[in-house]
């Protein structure tokens, strides 16, 4: 009776694992304030397979808009009208943080591409289904941290965004403060599309700080960046990681000279030292992007897209020998799955998620930068 | 604060009063003439400010397809408005405009893409690009609801708005750019850095708004712009042509926009979106002038441009939650001091 | 043509139907239909009807979820607590606003709107409080969990309950004698005010009346939701929501719903048509939104209500057959004095004298005529006498107390009644409802009686007056139709209906037989004596000499200005003064 069963099973399985289709759905800001990191992702997706072990994927792309609301929308959509195994997306915080309630309704394990931790802490009854690629705010700020003590900062002024990515950054930025000895003397905003901001920049001039903190995301951190090194600022300017782009060297030209940030070994893989457990995984998937796209195209969003990939690439089959695509089952087999998965090695870090850590990166994840002549230079610990 | 940053502040904020100035100028004009409340106007200066970029990195901007769509649509619709008489000289003028005319703009810029230019001429080609838009913009959207309410041509220009932004998108992508000054020098006085394209900005400024100033309160011709928007049908049979009145202020407020574009991608980085933030300042500045008035919108736009300076300063996360309440107040002063004001002129 | 009430049934078995067993997603969008209709029904009565703008409703919503969800997210209150909350904040910021924006008129309000929509929504997103930008997660859901099931069909349900009651709500106060005057604030206003409306107040009500509706609705989509942040109650919205209501049919109130099911159906269409057709690059799905938006607006201004509602039959008002009750007259005055006497009345504008140094008086039951060339300054002081313009010198005296500066509405209140040299009536309401605005003054239930039908008595009261004067001008046939449709003339007698309503003691008509043929003109002539005969005094400015001589008791004749003569008929007419202002020079 048993080996019927088993018989009966592995046929079945056999059956569905030959014609088997894995539904992967995203949501991502190809539009709206966002869309670089949107379109970013949309790049990585370009390079996912049709195919992992003997399961063909089929995907599901739909835009948000870089709306909160749009993002529920999709998410619904993608759950109830496709039938999707898994949603990848969407691409910062609050549409992550908007989305948890249909996630969780709809039992589905998502792949987030937004920053901060609060898309996956504390784990929660919704959270569980959710997981998280790029490093925590923390991880980042922390690195940066860490080199400004080693490098005799003690005040710091802030310029960030006036939305969530701003305030998640001075608040993450406030927390680690004291540890580093670090004093933060001024906190300015602006918005990503003004036009000038030199009255912040007077601001925080006028508290005399060591160096400077810019929290925003892509090129409109130029506008701070020279308009800093315009007024006569001669301490350091940090920016984050996701000023990386050719676009915004371009922008900002020689005031960006000196700059630091703590990025992704990804960005300066030729320069770490070998003995970096990411940088030949991150030189081999340069080499195959700038080979789709052109040389000189890399895109930091589309470096961390690419890690959801090797994820469901690592999980899909353990999930598959347990259930069917497009049931209950296989969505919560997969949700296991993901949680189980150890020491991955991506292109961001190398995770290892856990039933209570969802984000599952940590400070081997970053590195330092420097910015000189429109590129990045490794800078050693 | 002490006097040197408060005169860093004036200054910075004089700079972009000064763009918001160029704005509030050509939102008054095409009020003036049209009666249309021209919101897309910012996507002008987005048009003009990203083609210029684009020309100098020697490629080539997606304007050109705009230009050349629009024109082949502005042809369509007006043979098919002439269909009944046929007259030669309508489809012919209509041609030569709106499909001979964008052509040779079109190549100019593909040739400008191709061999580098001095940026005076890549200027110049952009603005060229962005110029016939206008008026090919009230033919399509305005001309055939020309007397229609207030509002509903408001929300007209919001839809070419939602219109036009999907199209830069599309043609300049997300990124942000920035271009070199065409004015490099600049000089040091006291501490305030005072660069030759900022300089360059003023003059420019100050220009449009002597020019159009005289041309609508000085000469017959700008009178005659102005009966248009009063009385369509009195100007009419008076012998003004009010359709060709309607073009003209069209396209001098792409010409003016395009001009604060080039203007503009030297100052600051622009993208395919700042069309509505600056809007709204030139909006302001232009309430401030009662919609009517050229000396008023263009204080009111420098006024702008300074209270964001020093609201920057102080708060700098309220700043644009400040400037859009502190018009209420300009509002409601500018509404008591107009007598009749409790006649409902709402058409 | 379909009935109303079936066509009303069918809808509503419809929507039951679709949310019953319509796909999940469905349910969602049905939803959101719902909610967006709350809103839209609010700017459909502004905007349409009332013909106020308003580009802020957005951040009406935006208050009312983000009062609920702090509320109950952050401090743990009971979703009802937050329920009040949201009325509140929302109703409050509204009346507020409303107070100070409409002082502003014509396009000004509508950027007045447009920037405090815009001031609240970054407000929103400035307070750590409330979240900053990322906003409030974890709205606790409304504690009945049987609506969140299948779905949240349930809920979805409770939506629609809200908005059709809260449109029905609508549709009834529009009928009611606030709803006459509220649909005479778009072409009228100056009219409404000379009855006695106080159009500002009105205004102001209505106002904070879709405030409310809009604070609801961000109530409902808080607890469905779960989450809120700044993004959808910003300018964007809230001009989506503005495209609902001109797209439905602004004046048509449930164009509303019409629109926000065209616009939210067409976008989820487009963003999934869209990408299949074009490739994913770029915002088409706004860009295809715009163009059809502008489409249709240049081929049906009105949007599209008006068509379905040609398809639609809309009962009759119901008109007492009796006369029950009409309206109280007003005791004469002690005779002996003057009822209107004008003291060197003067009006300039600018560097012209309109009405120079002017000095009559009129008494008691008389029926004076004010006759003279054309700009002469007839209706000018009209204007003056009953508050439409401010005097520059002179008094004006009513029965012994000056009126010149009380206001128009007060002036209404002493019994004074006009028509309008311009035709001032409102073509998209019947005849009877036209007139029946002439009896504002004499009703007082407000907006709430009328959404709870709690005046039908007192309708029927003044829909009886006003019948009776219809009759009495001789239009009973026209009573139900629409007023737009009449002649010229026959609207000037629907005027002299409307100011007859109000049982007024002094009745000032300008020019009220222009455009009648002989036969009215005669039954005009013959109502105005009989009126005299009952004790109203008449003011009558005219140009018929035939009609003005066999009426009237004394005339003034003006010119330029001033008092040319007054006096009898008879003595007016060889008056060589006169003579030669009318015909320029010496008769042969």
């Amino acid at each position: 009776m048993k080996l019927i069963k088993a018989l009966a099973c592995s046929l079945s399985f056999a059956a569905c694992a030959a014609g088997a289709q894995v539904k992967v759905g995203a949501t991502i800001p190809l539009t709206g304030p966002v869309a670089m990191l949107g379109l970013g992702q949309q790049k990585a997706m370009q390079m996912y397979a049709d195919k992992v072990g003997g399961l063909g994927i089929e995907y599901v792309v739909l835009d948000d808009a870089s709306d909160t609301t749009a993002a529920v929308t999709n998410v619904k959509k993608l759950t109830a009208e496709h039938n999707v195994d898994v949603i990848v997306g969407s691409s910062s915080t609050p549409q992550c943080l908007a989305m948890l309630d249909a996630i969780a309704q709809a039992e589905v394990p998502t792949i987030c591409l937004g920053s901060a931790s609060a898309i996956v802490s504390p784990m929660d009854d919704k959270r569980k289904w959710v997981f998280k690629i790029p490093p925590n705010d923390e991880v980042w700020i922390e690195g940066m941290a860490r080199h400004m003590k080693a490098n005799g900062v003690h005040r710091l002024g802030f310029i960030g965004f006036n939305d969530a990515f701003g305030e998640a950054w001075l608040q993450g930025m406030n927390k680690l403060a004291a540890k580093y000895g670090i004093e933060m003397v001024a906190a300015e905003r602006y918005g990503r599309t003004d036009s000038s901001v030199v009255a912040q920049v007077l601001k925080v001039l006028m508290k005399k700080p060591d160096a400077v903190l810019i929290a925003a995301s892509g090129t409109p951190a130029a506008l701070p960046t020279m308009t800093l090194r315009e007024r006569g600022f001669k301490g350091k300017i940090y920016l984050n990681a996701s000023i990386a782009t050719k676009e915004f060297m371009d922008t900002a030209g020689k005031a960006a000279d000196g700059a630091l940030l703590s990025i992704g070994v990804g960005l300066v893989g030729e320069q770490v030292p070998d003995s970096n457990p990411l940088k030949q995984l991150n030189l081999d998937f340069k080499a195959r992007y700038e080979e789709k796209f052109g040389k000189g195209s890399f895109n930091i969003f589309a470096m961390q897209g690419y890690d959801a990939f090797r994820i469901l690439e690592r999980a899909l089959p353990i999930a598959a020998k347990a259930a069917k695509p497009g049931t209950r089952e296989f969505r919560l087999a997969l949700r296991d799955a993901i949680e189980s998965v150890r020491d991955l090695h991506g292109n961001t870090g190398i995770y290892n998620f856990s039933p209570s850590d969802h984000s599952g990166l940590d400070t081997r994840a970053v590195v330092m930068a420097e910015i000189r002549d429109k590129q990045l230079n490794y800078v050693p610990e | 604060m002490d006097a040197s940053i408060a005169a860093i502040l004036l200054q910075d904020g004089l700079t972009n009063g000064a763009i918001y100035m160029l704005l509030a100028l050509a939102l008054v004009l095409v009020f003036s003439v049209t009666r249309v409340l021209f919101l897309p106007q910012g996507e002008f200066v987005v048009f003009g400010a990203l083609g210029f970029a684009l020309l100098l990195k020697g490629q080539l901007p997606g304007t050109v397809w705009l230009l050349l769509t629009f024109g082949a649509m502005t042809a369509v619709f007006d043979v098919a408005a002439a269909a009944p008489r046929r007259r030669a000289a309508v489809l012919l003028r209509t041609a030569a405009l709106n499909l001979a005319l964008p052509s040779a703009i079109a190549a100019a810029a593909w040739l400008a893409s191709r061999h580098p230019v001095p940026p005076s001429l890549a200027a110049l080609i952009a603005v060229a690009l962005v110029v016939p838009l206008g008026p090919m913009i009230y033919r399509i959207g305005f001309m055939p609801m020309a007397h229609a309410s207030i509002l509903t041509l408001m929300i007209i220009g919001v839809t070419v708005h939602f219109i036009l932004v999907g199209m830069s998108l599309f043609f300049f992508g997300p990124e942000g750019m920035r271009a070199e000054p065409l004015v490099g020098a600049g000089f040091v006085f006291g501490g305030l850095i005072i660069s030759g394209q900022s300089l360059l900005v003023y003059a420019v400024a100050a220009a449009v708004a002597a020019g159009l100033y005289l041309l609508f309160e000085r000469s017959v011709y700008g009178k005659a712009l102005r009966a248009t928007a009063v009385n369509r049908t009195g100007a009419r049979l008076a012998g003004i042509r009010t359709h060709v009145a309607g073009k003209l202020a069209f396209g001098l407020a792409a010409a003016i926009g395009a001009v604060c574009g080039v203007l503009m991608v030297s100052l600051t980085t622009v993208y395919y979106d700042s069309g509505l933030a600056i809007g709204m300042r030139g909006f302001i500045g232009a309430v401030i002038g009662a919609l009517v008035s050229f000396p008023g919108a263009a204080a009111g736009a420098l006024a702008v441009g300074a209270v964001e300076s020093f609201v920057s300063f102080f708060y700098s996360s309220m700043k644009d939650a400040a400037l859009f309440l502190l018009i209420i107040p300009i509002l409601l002063y500018l509404s008591m001091s107009r007598p009749g004001a409790v006649a409902g002129e709402e058409e | 043509m379909i009935q109303r009430r079936t066509a009303f049934c069918t809808g509503l078995a419809a929507l039951a139907l679709c949310i019953a067993i319509v796909p999940a997603f469905y349910v969602n969008l049905i939803a959101y239909i719902g909610l967006y209709s709350l809103v839209a029904v609010g700017l459909v009565l502004l905007t349409g009807v009332a013909g106020v703008t308003s580009f802020g409703q957005a951040a009406f919503v935006g208050i009312g979820a983000y009062a609920t969800a702090a509320l109950t997210a952050l401090l743990g209150w009971s979703p009802w607590m937050g329920l009040l909350a949201s009325l509140a904040f929302s109703g409050v910021s509204a009346l507020v606003l409303g107070l100070i924006t409409f002082r502003l008129s014509g396009h000004y309000l509508a950027l007045g709107t447009m920037s405090w929509g815009l001031g609240l929504y970054y407000m929103m997103g400035n307070f750590e409080a409330l979240g900053g930008h990322t906003g409030i997660a974890g709205v606790p859901r409304l504690p009945w969990q049987w609506l969140y099931a299948h779905a949240g069909r349930a809920y979805c349900a409770l939506i629609w309950v809200v908005a059709v009651a809260f449109i029905v709500a609508v549709e009834r106060m529009l009928a009611s004698r606030k709803g006459r005057a509220i649909r005479a604030l778009k072409t009228g206003q100056q009219m409404a005010e000379s009855f006695g409306v106080n159009t500002y107040w009105l205004k102001v009500q209505i106002f904070t009346l879709t405030g409310l509706a809009a604070g609801l609705s961000g109530w409902l989509y808080a607890h469905y939701i779960g989450f809120v942040n700044p993004t959808p109650f910003g300018i964007y919205f809230s001009i989506e929501y503005l495209f609902m209501a001109v797209l439905g049919g602004a004046g048509y109130v449930w164009g509303a719903v019409v629109g926000a099911t065209a616009i939210t159906l067409l976008r989820h269409l487009l963003q999934d048509l869209l990408p299949k057709v074009l490739g994913s690059a770029g915002n088409f799905d706004i860009v295809v939104l715009g163009a059809i938006l502008m489409f249709v607006l240049h081929r049906a201004r009105n949007g599209i209500a008006p068509w379905l509602a040609r398809r639609i039959h809309a009962p009759r008002l119901a008109v007492p057959s009796r006369l029950s009750r009409l309206m109280p007259r007003r005791p004469p005055g002690a005779s002996g004095r003057p009822l209107l006497e004008l003291e060197h009345v003067t009006r300039r504008f600018g560097g012209l004298v309109a009405v120079n140094d002017l000095s009559f008086s009129m008494q008691e039951g008389e029926i004076l005529g004010l006759i003279g060339p054309n700009g002469a300054g007839k209706s000018t002081t009209f204007n003056l006498i009953t508050n439409v313009l401010a005097t520059s010198a002179g008094s004006v005296r009513y029965r012994g107390r000056r009126i010149d500066s009380i206001g128009m509405r007060a002036v209404a209140r002493m019994g004074i009644a006009r028509t309008f040299q311009h035709v001032q009536i409102v073509p998209g309401m019947t005849v009877l409802e036209n007139v029946a605005l002439g009896a504002y003054l004499h009703g007082g239930k407000g907006l709430a009686a009328a959404a709870l039908r709690l005046d039908r008595a007192e309708e029927a009261g003044l829909l009886a007056a006003a019948a009776a004067q219809i009759r009495r001008v001789g239009l009973e046939e026209k009573m139900h139709e629409p007023a737009g449709s009449l002649a010229l003339g026959q609207q000037r007698l629907v005027e002299v209906a409307r100011a007859l309503v109000p049982a007024p003691s002094l009745l000032l008509l300008d020019e009220p037989a222009a455009g009648l043929r002989h036969l009215e003109k005669q039954q005009l002539a013959s109502l105005l004596k009989n009126l005299r005969a009952e004790g109203v005094s008449i003011l009558l400015v005219e140009h018929d000499m035939d009609f003005v001589m066999n009426l009237v008791d004394n005339l003034v004749v003006m010119s330029f200005g001033q008092k040319l003569a007054c006096g009898t008929p008879r003595e007016i007419r060889s008056n060589p003064a006169v003579i030669e202002a009318y015909l320029g020079g010496e008769a042969a």
